[in-house]
């Protein structure tokens, strides 16, 4: 048989051939090189713009969490309505364990993993009677727990402190280093370092699980589930999987988040606050991508709480600054700030209609799935094949 | 027994509601496959619609005769109105993106959500704003228990727009075409049927059902604010799901059979309120794990 490759290097297929040869997980060296700058930019921030520390601290919970429901969402093509159930989990979890409320105060440390782990069991425990079902009933199963938690832990008030949450939770402590006591408290640098490490391992993790064999049965269950099934994935095994780590990632974030803000209480944690936030972060920003929801993730936080915040003031300065005779009547600040909603809304949606895939689309996805299907001729596959 | 009965009323009236807004959702679900978010919304949208018919034609003090008239008008207008901001949602934000990723459309449905509550927090601000309640306040007595007519009314009226709905999609022409979109969409286009049409008037009969839902709310409440779309929508989209998503009978016995429970619930358990949602979510999960097509859904084949 003459299994000679087609000589016309062009084409898309000839550019899966490309990756495939080289492997699509090595990027060469001096593709790194912006990310390296990147890195090193972002290790330099308290030092060159400290205003951007605090925000960088806070921030970076929301790209831990968008990295984590991409993969259930973006690699398993799981959609998750509930994403904030697994959140609360893991804030309560650590807030419980290490606060007053019960006198208790493990480790931050050794909760972090803890109450990774004890999300993600939560993951399993919902995932395990309902990953069977296909599609939207799963979203809808999903939507039902995420807001089943937070009721529970509204009501729940001997063990969660009900309405008032649970206030005074610890701060991680390090063994003193290079003048610095080691105390976290409501210092914004140290935070901001462990977040940033945290989401350099998260990045790292996730990456090798996509290209993992774990990884490439997601994207086949994502692309087809009966065929992926017919080639001996075990399908709920595998999602089961996703859903696990996905809550894993939020169970993290979770132990964060509730040490940097010293407080847990349930409205942080409803459907729009939180739920829908990430699942706009990752669909913005590029499902399956992990370029794509870290930037979708620092979008939408910039836009909550900065620009729909300092917009009404420079709307107000705008208009002093223009003078015109009916509109210094008017309180333009005021109705701008009353209209943060409706801005961020057709925002949310103008970015969706523009850009339906997504900001950064996951490009390995469109190589592997899009091109080559529509233009290549049969005989040309049948050349190479 | 006097007590049961009051919850019961109190449950049918309750699921009336949420059956009305369950069946804009099923119908949406149905027919294109899309959770729209929104939806909850468009509902708050209606009860507004019609308070300002109410305020604009002074009804809540018109003489008694005009009353009946003027409830019809409300809620003609009511409806007719929000129908249209339906279908002007779907050509704006769910059109355009009919053959985008899947997501896409939830993504703006979800931004959809948030510019309606944006206008109606803009121009009406935050708080609740007090409801007339036009229906007629006597009740009735069964010996046993009394009910109030404005309850009997509401499910009345409830009732009778489920079964005009049933006619509409089972025996006319364009509820033919309706069917035949959700069945196979392509397969409809190549009978003829206009596609883009068709799920234009699901999006206004769903959202005109949903007006009559807020009006109806407003009445029994007695108030409205800017954000009640949220929960209502989301246990009249569980209702949907109980009764099997894509089906129009199963949704409204899905709301009656959720308000229901919701009265039961928070009428006969200590402090049972506050563990009603948690009560139905329970039962969504439940449903889901066991029935996972709904009390009346049908088994979908795998593609």
């Amino acid at each position: 048989m003459n299994r000679q490759r087609n000589p016309a290097g062009a084409g898309p297929l000839a550019r899966l051939r490309r990756l495939e040869i080289h492997g699509l997980g090595a990027v060469g060296r001096a593709q790194n090189a912006p990310y390296l700058l990147l890195l090193l930019i972002l290790i330099l921030v308290p030092l060159i713009l400290p205003s951007l520390v605090d925000d960088g601290a806070d921030g970076g919970v929301w790209v831990l969490l968008a990295l984590g429901l991409n993969i259930v969402v973006g690699y398993a093509g799981l959609l998750d309505l509930g994403y904030a159930a697994f959140f609360a989990i893991g804030s309560y979890a650590f807030a419980i364990l290490a606060s007053g409320q019960f006198n208790i105060h493990i480790s931050f440390w050794v909760l972090l993993f803890a109450s990774a782990l004890i999300a993600a069991l939560f993951g399993v425990l919902l995932g395990a009677p309902t990953l069977r079902l296909r599609g939207d009933y799963l979203a809808i199963v999903t939507l039902g727990f995420g807001e089943i938690v937070p009721r529970v832990v509204r009501n729940a008030s001997p063990l969660t402190g009900g309405v008032n949450g649970i206030i005074g939770v610890d701060q991680p402590h390090l063994p003193p280093i290079l003048g610095w006591n080691g105390n976290f408290g409501f210092n914004p640098v140290p935070f901001y370092y462990l977040i940033l490490i945290i989401i350099i391992v998260s990045i790292w993790l996730i990456n090798n699980l996509r290209n993992s064999r774990l990884g490439r049965a997601w994207m086949a269950i994502r692309e087809d589930e009966v065929a992926a099934a017919a080639t001996g994935i075990n399908t709920v095994t595998t999602k089961l999987l996703a859903f696990a780590m996905g809550a894993s990632f939020s169970g993290f974030a979770g132990t964060y988040y509730a040490s940097k803000l010293f407080v847990v209480v349930p409205e942080s944690f409803s459907f729009q606050a939180v739920s829908v936030v990430v699942l706009v972060m990752v669909v913005l920003g590029g499902m399956g991508s992990i370029r794509g929801v870290i930037v979708g993730a620092i979008l939408i936080y910039l836009l909550q709480h900065k620009l729909l915040i300092a917009l009404p003031g420079w709307i107000a300065s705008a208009v002093a600054a223009l003078n015109i005779g009916f509109l210094n009547n008017l309180d333009v600040s005021g109705i701008v700030q009353r209209s943060t909603y409706l801005i961020f809304g057709i925002i949310l949606a103008g970015i969706m209609l523009l850009r339906p895939q997504g900001l950064l689309p996951s490009t390995q996805r469109k190589v592997e799935l899009e091109l080559g299907t529509t233009d290549e001729a049969v005989s040309d596959l049948r050349g190479s094949a | 027994m006097r007590f049961f009965v009051q919850q019961l009323t109190f449950g049918l009236t309750n699921g009336a509601i949420f059956a009305l807004i369950a069946l804009g959702y099923t119908m949406v679900y149905g027919i294109i496959e899309l959770i729209n978010f929104a939806h909850g919304d468009i509902f708050t949208v209606g009860g507004f619609l019609g308070l300002t018919v109410i305020g604009l034609l002074h009804i809540d003090h018109a003489p008694a005769a005009l009353v009946l008239p003027g409830l019809i008008l409300v809620f003609a207008a009511a409806m007719a109105l929000n129908g249209l901001l339906g279908v002007l949602i779907e050509r704006v934000a769910y059109r355009p993106l009919r053959n985008a990723p899947r997501l896409a459309p939830l993504i703006t449905a979800v931004g959809m959500s948030f510019v309606l509550e944006g206008i109606l927090f803009l121009i009406k601000g935050p708080n609740q704003v007090s409801y007339p309640n036009l229906l007629p306040s006597g009740s009735v007595n069964l010996g046993v228990a009394s009910i109030g007519i404005g309850n009997i009314l509401i499910i009345l009226i409830a009732v009778a727009l489920m079964v005009a709905l049933n006619q509409f999609i089972g025996r006319t022409r364009i509820g033919r075409a309706m069917r035949a979109t959700a069945q196979d969409r392509d397969a409809a286009r190549l009978m003829g049927i206009n596609i883009n049409r068709t799920i234009a008037i699901t999006f206004f009969i769903g959202s005109a059902l949903a007006a009559a839902g807020g009006i109806i709310y407003g009445f029994y409440f007695q108030t409205i604010a800017f954000d009640v779309g949220f929960r209502s929508g989301l246990i009249a989209f569980t209702a949907a799901v109980f009764g099997g998503i894509g089906n129009v009978v199963g949704a409204s016995i899905g709301g009656f059979v959720i308000g229901i429970i919701i009265a039961f619930v928070s009428g006969y358990f200590q402090g049972g309120g506050q563990w009603s949602d948690v009560v139905v979510f329970s039962i969504l999960i439940l449903t889901l794990v066991f029935r996972p097509t709904g009390l009346l859904g049908m088994r979908v084949p795998e593609k």
